[in-house]
């Protein structure tokens, strides 16, 4: 076996041992200690709960999907667009930026309550808490982004009487891309949070549901599942993201 | 001053670049200069005096700051919005998530409305022509820093433009490189017609190019001399090497050179 391969198999052999043995020191450490399941359910337990009620599980998970993908969706495209407006106009830029930075620094827990009570109880109020959360980095980035050409490719642009559009598109836009995709991979996972968030506040499904739900209920076996549940959406999130960065971004490296 | 057969007309021109306050402390002043459509110009200067200013000048990249500058008959800006200047950068200025042959062909993508005829080119014939015929499909970043000017160089001759602005651009390339590079360029001139000035810190690249030579002095930036080896040129445009008068010339700026810097 080459050093490559070795390297290669390392990655994946090593994380996943490490998960093999926390998982298998809980599995026995939990009984031993004499922590009743209903408080702290062991790995099996869990296991157990995502085999049977699967689809129990998947329905909740259901309307979690649509809010985080439709708040990824929107609020990355919002944030683009107005990264857009802020480079091409200092005015503009110079009067809302200050605002928007202002309003990041409200908690999104704070926020939340404030949305329902305007949006109600349906699906909008949380695709829009997700949509927030994924608006602020994509928005702070991509300004950053868009402005990362040099002086020298600027006059290479003039040169060539580039227009606004022209600079935009072949300049401006192709070296924000890494940045860019920085932030889609943040928001990747965070318009989940956004998305769960909500719901726990307002909702009676969802996977934000089922937590506070089970919670209260001391079933603590569902209350697993649906947590990992969700942190598997967030990972086919991001796996989504690279999949398409590395699809549509060519790399010479 | 429209003169057809005058490309580049300059006097009394001062430019520079403005500090924060907006201010513009000259760069170069009293420029008086007059380039001849289809003309080979060679520009000589210690660094730092303003040789690449000058360009900027002409390309339209500066405004002048006092004094008169007009290019093809109109000013630098309409000269430059009609797309009949190519500026060959000091630093190659590509852009790195193009291959080289779309980096060749970013004429072609944008200020399409600015050109009068299109570009019916290809990329590859003006690859081969500056060596780099197998390397369409690699990135700036494969390449060595001579290979990258002349892929900027590439680009600029794409242009087809009538005034071809060349900032030291074989000076990261080896002498048998270069020599080859400086007949290459010399038969594009002669056949296409266009104008050229040429900044270079070699002499003799200088004399064996130019048909005249301009020598810049520094502090301030001012013109010191401009120097007419049309006398000494062959049909090819060359001035050959170890002639006599060749050589003399080249002392003659050696010791120009030599007064401008250790004046300052
Ligand atoms: N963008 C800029 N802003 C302010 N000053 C500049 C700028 N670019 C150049 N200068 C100054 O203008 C002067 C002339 O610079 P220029 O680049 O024209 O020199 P040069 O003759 O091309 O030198 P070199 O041979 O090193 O390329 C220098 O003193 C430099 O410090
Ligand atoms: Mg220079």
């Amino acid at each position: 076996m080459n050093t490559l391969n070795k390297r290669r198999l390392g990655a994946v052999a090593l994380p996943v041992f490490g998960a093999a043995s926390i998982l298998l020191i809980w599995q026995f450490l939990v009984p031993a200690l004499g922590m009743p399941a209903y408080i702290l359910p062991t790995p099996l337990a869990v296991a157990a709960k995502l085999v049977t009620d699967w689809r129990f599980l998947l329905e909740n998970a259901r309307p979690t999907i649509i809010e985080s993908a439709l708040g990824f969706l929107f609020g990355n495209a919002v944030a683009i667009l107005l990264a857009i407006v802020f480079v091409h106009s200092r005015t503009i830029r110079g009067a809302y930026f200050p605002v928007v930075l202002v309003f990041n620094t409200i908690p999104i827990l704070a926020l939340a309550p404030i949305i329902i009570l305007i949006f109600g109880l349906g699906m909008l109020p949380k695709v829009i808490i997700a949509a927030v959360i994924c608006f602020f980095p994509t928005l702070v980035n991509m300004v950053r982004g868009l402005q990362l050409q040099s002086a020298n490719e600027m006059e290479l642009m003039r040169v060539l009487s580039a227009n606004r559009v022209e600079v935009f598109l072949h300049l401006r836009l192709p070296r924000s891309v890494p940045l860019l995709f920085a932030s889609l991979r943040i928001a990747a996972t965070s318009c989940v949070i956004g998305a769960i968030v909500g719901e726990w506040i307002g909702s009676n499904q969802g996977l934000g549901a089922l937590i506070i739900q089970s919670t209260f209920n001391y079933q603590s076996d569902r209350l697993f599942a649906a947590v990992f549940i969700a942190s598997a959406l967030g990972l086919i999130f991001y796996g989504l993201v690279a999949a398409v960065e590395h699809r549509f971004v060519r790399r010479p490296r | 001053m429209t003169s057809p057969i005058i490309a580049i007309e300059a006097a009394g021109l001062a430019v520079g670049y403005p500090d924060e306050s907006g201010a513009v402390a000259p760069v170069l002043q009293g420029v008086d200069l007059s380039v001849a459509r289809g003309e080979f110009l060679t520009i000589l200067g210690p660094s730092g005096c303003g040789k690449s200013t000058l360009l900027r000048a002409v390309a339209d990249l500066l405004p002048p700051s006092s004094g008169k500058l007009s290019v093809l008959g109109g000013t630098a800006e309409q000269a430059r919005r009609r797309r009949k200047v190519a500026f060959v950068f000091q630093d190659a200025t590509l852009l790195p998530w193009r291959t080289v042959r779309q980096n060749v062909e970013l004429p072609l993508k944008i200020g399409r409305g600015a050109i009068e005829t299109p570009i019916e080119t290809d990329a590859e014939e003006w690859l081969a022509l500056v060596g780099l015929a197998g390397f369409a499909d690699r990135y700036p970043n494969q390449l060595s820093g001579g290979q990258r000017q002349r892929v900027a160089i590439a680009r600029a001759l794409l242009c087809n433009p009538s005034i071809l602005l060349l900032d030291e651009p074989f000076g990261a390339l080896d002498e048998i490189t270069r020599d080859r590079l400086n007949d290459e360029l010399l038969a594009i001139w002669r056949r296409t017609g266009t104008t050229i000035l040429f900044v270079t810190h070699s002499i003799m690249e200088a004399v064996y190019l130019g048909g005249r030579v301009m020598v810049l002095a520094a502090h301030p930036g001012r013109v010191q001399e401009i120097l007419d080896l049309s006398a000494m040129k062959d049909a090819d445009g060359r001035s050959a090497r170890e002639a006599p008068e060749a050589i003399a010339a080249m002392v003659h700026l050696r010791g120009l050179l030599a007064a401008g810097a250790s004046a300052s």
